[in-house]
């Protein structure tokens, strides 16, 4: 069809019978990056499944209500919901081909994602101190495990923001990093979609007991 | 496919990308059809966010001043409220609806619900089974366990 058409319509311009340019269309990209945080989203099924099982078997150690701070908690979420609409901040002015302002909101949500992991290790490392570590018990173990991952993924998504704040800051908003940013923004907001099932299964019905 | 039919009216711009002379997108270069429902607006955010506070506010304020006497009927309002969060997030910050790439995204998001679902479900349900059924055990028979 393409051959035809290229034939009976252009004379002065050669035949072609292949595209020209490497044609890969974003759809392909979004679509991939979809299924891959799908694909993600079944590790933490796994993650919370183990943590339903093994979550009340405390072994005579410490259970949530002894451990957990729930105004901590609290602070936690806040951070990391507060950095999900600065990201649609930056996602809007990136809209606008506001090369500044989106750079300025990036950096904002990296702020409070730095934020966020700080207080998690805080937490951590004052479960440790306290002989609640992830060896103590199984419900520790996969407590530390489900977090833990969660952590891992917020400080990965730091990093990849870093790295396109410095891209954005030296391309400008050229598609390439636009198509990035918007592959960020949809792991952004999966880790925050992760946390609310972590603080309403984990902490809050922890504590309730 | 449409972009390379018509060789003679597009061009490529200056990021490698063919788009259509006529189209008039203002999307600068990611005009490519589809996907234009990606984008949420100012209002769209901001209305995520507000639900999502309510929704965050409201679960802990039910636990940290132990509002109702009934943990069960807590547990289960804690769960709803944020199975409802997730959704709110879903379609205000991911904006996931049924047309986005052409249904693929949604039918993606549909396995893998159905694939969360059985696997929660199902390995509560085995190994709660499974302890209920176990020989009861005292912390001495635990100790003298091989």
């Amino acid at each position: 069809m393409t051959a035809t058409h290229a034939n009976t319509t252009a004379n002065d311009e050669p035949a072609a019978f292949y595209l020209k340019e490497a044609h890969h269309p974003e759809e392909s990209t979004m679509l991939g990056f979809w299924i891959y945080i799908m694909s993600d989203c079944l590790i933490f099924a796994v993650l919370f499944a183990t943590y339903g099982v093994l979550g009340r078997s405390y072994a005579a150690g410490p259970s949530p209500a002894d451990l957990f701070e729930l105004s901590t908690v609290a602070i936690n979420t806040t951070m990391l919901l507060l950095s999900s609409i600065t990201y649609g901040f930056a996602m809007l002015s990136m809209e606008k081909n506001n090369t500044r302002s989106t750079l300025l909101w990036l950096g904002i949500t990296g702020l409070f994602g730095v934020a966020f992991v700080a207080l998690e290790l805080n937490e951590f490392y004052h479960l440790i101190l306290e002989g609640a570590g992830p060896q103590r018990s199984a419900f520790l173990s996969a407590f530390f495990t489900l977090v833990g991952t969660h952590g891992l993924h917020v400080t990965c998504g730091i990093i990849w923001l870093v790295t396109l704040m410095v891209q954005v800051g030296k391309r400008g908003l050229i598609h390439e990093n636009k198509r990035r940013l918007m592959c960020l923004s949809m792991f952004w907001h999966f880790l925050d979609v992760v946390w609310i099932g972590v603080f309403s299964f984990v902490y809050l019905m922890g504590v309730l007991g | 496919m449409s972009s390379n039919a018509h060789t003679s009216d597009t061009k490529v711009d200056d990021h490698g990308h063919a788009s259509h002379d006529h189209g008039g997108h203002d999307h600068g270069g990611h005009g490519h059809g589809g996907h234009e429902a990606a984008h949420g607006t100012f209002n769209s955010y901001m209305t995520g966010f507000v639900l999502s506070v309510i929704l965050t506010v409201i679960p802990f304020w039910l636990v940290m001043g132990k509002v109702i006497e009934s943990p069960v009927t807590t547990a289960g309002i804690v769960m709803a409220l944020g199975a409802v969060q997730i959704v709110v997030h879903m379609v205000y910050f991911l904006h996931m609806n049924t047309k986005s790439e052409g249904g693929w995204n949604a039918l993606a998001l549909t396995f893998t619900v159905v694939i969360v679902v059985i696997t929660l479900s199902g390995s509560l349900w085995v190994m709660h089974n499974l302890n209920a059924n176990m020989m009861p055990m005292s912390p001495e028979m635990m100790r003298n366990m091989p």
